[in-house]
């Protein structure tokens, strides 16, 4: 009777915790080399324990890996979804201390190259702690403005003990290149911005044409469905030719940025690709809008402009806000790619690590880029949220 | 003359809807359009505000031919309310009654005056509904609200099609009752379309019966119950209780007689219809009824042959 055992217990906590007990022993949780490109060697979870070794840590482990065995035989209880998830804040947060202690002793004056990097076991549990944070926030029914407040409650003790982990080469990657986030994180910002917000003007204007020509719809989603399947690589590169063409035909427009490589392919393509998500949702948005109201208010006389705003466009904004999330969403984490045509932006911290073999360049290029994507669904979550208050 | 169709004709598909319409409609009136469906009434109520246009001849408002004016600005002239109220759901009450003069560019002092006198006038509460959205009212709530929004902006010509037609009887009662007032109190033009004969009887000063695009015949209610053009007519009025029909327009004030000998013990107020006064006796096994007036004092007697005689 699986339904029932579901019901009963926390299943998907087993499995998480399962998973972790794996990981923590076949995957190294620590990796020291002599310099920063080779691999180095691995250090696992109990070595580190080991060396550090301190038996309150070590007893604390225990303790969670005791709560997270409750949780999964009692999942009613409030308490315990609190307690899991206060746990998890602790570990995250624990486990980059103990990272942090370890390349504190390694770190030696005699070899001031030798790092010490975060292996493939701390992202897995770091990825595992946040899963069951979330699964146990999501058993207590919250609002959407609540539930964001306690995913940011936990990783609050990780960002107050953040200074713990300077002597990681992940710290000592961005020690280095500390100037260059600033303005790349400013840069992704940019070629986002460029390109949604006309895609959403003219997918706007498209969608509501589409509503009084049906004819336009069935030209023009085939073509935009083609665009979501060219690759992005692809189609960064098929803009090139014809941009640099552009250049040199239109030297007006090449002065004014407009060239093969650079800003100019990379916003044309995402605003393409942001062109679908937000017309399809636009377009249900609008033909959701209750066909008598629209009647009533032509026949009080409101012009075509006064219609779409003051009726069709409030009244379709739910449905809007979803495609726009999603084209946002998808819009900040294509921006990385588009670092290939020279658009630069947090892609550019990413590629440098990937190609120059530097893993913790390409994470430290990664995590804005994730972070900026979660900012962005969270903002729109939020105002879907607001606007559904009001009906 | 508020409004006037002149050989009005507007086909549809190769059909004619309306074929060659002629109609004066005077200020003050409230003229019913009474008809089956496909009749066309509704047709003639949209092409007065252009929601459909006219094919040939003119309509005429105001003595100008509706298509010399901007349709914004005439439509804006023109209180419109249909039966499926089409109410703005993400707007307030108050904002939705507020929409044409808004549109209209009047101050928010004057909206928020007018809004408020609206709701008084359909017997709600501002401070208790103004701020309520649609979804929150009941659907003869609605309405009100339908109608209050169509009066907003004082316009020339109330437009209403089949209001009340999807109310139940006890709100569509209510309803019928508020217009009649508000028409008496305010002397508007009103065009009003209904296949409800009772309730085409009970509302019109005027009613102009179509069928198949035509005018089959035109007059007060009780013309048309006493003198039925031909066999449509007096079959679509119903042809089996005419006579009651035409007992409900009329008053029981004219048959009150001073009271000789007893007075009859079952009493009847003065502003009751002939059919309600007989209704009574019928069930009361009574041939005589006192009539009393607004305090409930006995000001004579009605007696059955005298109600039946007229």
């Amino acid at each position: 009777m699986p339904a029932s055992l579901i019901q009963r217990y926390n299943l998907v906590l087993a499995l998480y915790v399962a998973l972790a007990i794996g990981a923590a022993y076949s995957l190294p949780f620590l990796r020291v080399s002599p310099n920063r490109l080779l691999s180095g060697e691995p250090i696992y979870l109990w070595e580190v324990l080991q060396q550090q070794g301190s038996q309150l840590i070590v007893t604390l482990m225990w303790a969670i890996l005791a709560l997270l065995c409750i949780a999964v035989w009692q999942p009613k209880r409030h308490i315990t979804h609190a307690l899991v998830f206060l746990a998890m804040a602790a570990n995250l947060a624990g486990m980059w201390v103990l990272a942090g202690y370890f390349a504190n002793s390694a770190t030696q004056p005699e070899n001031p190259f030798a790092r010490t990097a975060l292996g493939a076991g701390f992202w897995t549990l770091v990825a595992i702690a946040w899963m069951i944070a979330l699964e146990a926030i999501d058993r207590f029914k919250l609002t959407t403005l609540q539930r964001l407040h306690m995913q940011g409650a936990f990783l609050l003790p990780f960002l107050l003990l953040l200074n713990e982990g300077q002597n990681l080469s992940i710290a000592k990657e961005y020690a280095n290149q500390s100037d260059v986030f600033g303005p790349a994180i400013l840069r992704h910002l940019q070629i986002v911005f460029l390109a949604v917000v006309p895609a959403l003007l003219i997918g706007l204007l498209l969608a509501w044409r589409m509503t009084k020509v049906r004819s336009l719809r069935q030209a023009l989603f085939p073509v935009l469905n083609l665009i979501q399947t060219i690759p992005s690589i692809a189609l960064f590169g098929l803009l090139m030719a014809p941009l640099a063409w552009v250049a040199i035909q239109l030297p007006a427009l090449g002065r004014a940025g407009i060239s093969g490589v650079g800003l100019a392919p990379a916003v044309i393509a995402l605003f393409m690709y942001a062109l679908l998500p937000i017309v399809r949702s636009a377009l249900a948005g609008l033909e959701q809008v209750p066909a008598e109201a629209i009647n009533a208010a032509r026949a009080m006389g409101m012009s075509a402009g006064q219609l779409l705003w003051q009726v069709e466009l409030p009244l379709a904004m739910p449905v809007l806000l979803i495609g726009l999330r999603t084209a946002v969403v998808q819009t900040t984490g294509l921006a990385a790619v588009s670092a290939l045509v020279g658009a630069g932006g947090l892609g550019q911290i990413m590629f440098d690590g990937l190609f120059s073999a530097a893993n913790e360049l390409v994470i430290l290029g990664v995590i804005p880029i994730v972070f900026l994507a979660l900012l962005a669904d969270t903002f729109f979550k939020v105002l879907s949220s607001l606007i559904k208050k009001r009906p | 003359m508020m409004i006037r169709f002149q050989h009005t004709r507007k086909i549809y598909g190769g059909a004619a809807a309306i074929t060659d319409l002629n109609l004066d409609i005077q200020q003050g009136e409230l003229l019913v359009l009474l008809g089956p469906s496909g009749s066309g009434k509704s047709t003639v109520l949209k092409m007065v505000n252009r929601m459909v246009s006219h094919d040939s001849g003119q309509i005429l408002f105001k003595g100008k031919e509706i298509n010399s004016f901007n349709v914004q600005d005439l439509r804006r002239r023109m209180g419109y309310a249909i039966q499926s109220v089409g109410l703005f759901p993400h707007r307030t009450v108050a904002h939705n009654i507020a929409t044409v003069p808004k549109l209209l560019g009047w101050d928010a002092q004057r909206v928020q005056a007018r809004t408020y006198e609206l709701l008084q006038l359909l017997a709600m509460d501002p401070e208790q509904y103004a701020s309520r959205y649609p979804h929150q009212l009941s659907g003869g709530q609605q309405q009100r609200v339908g109608v209050a929004r169509a009066l907003a902006a004082d316009p020339d010509v109330l437009l209403m099609d089949e209001p009340f037609g999807a109310l139940d009887p006890v709100t569509r009662a209510a309803l019928q009752v508020a217009l009649k007032k508000i028409h008496r109190s305010t002397g508007k033009t009103i065009l009003f379309v209904t296949h409800d004969i009772d309730e085409a009887l009970l509302l019109a000063t005027r009613i102009v019966l179509l069928n198949q695009g035509q005018i089959t015949q035109a007059g007060t209610p009780l013309e048309l119950l006493q003198q039925p053009a031909n066999d449509f007519v007096a079959d679509f009025l119903g042809r089996a209780d005419l006579g009651l029909k035409q007992l409900s327009l009329r008053s029981i004030a004219p048959y009150t007689k001073a009271i000789e000998g007893t007075e009859p013990s079952h009493t009847i107020p003065l502003t009751a219809t002939l059919r309600e006064a007989i209704s009574h006796m019928a069930t009361l096994h009574v041939s005589t009824l006192s009539v009393t007036g607004e305090t409930g004092i006995v000001l004579g007697q009605v007696q059955a042959a005298d109600l039946l005689e007229n």
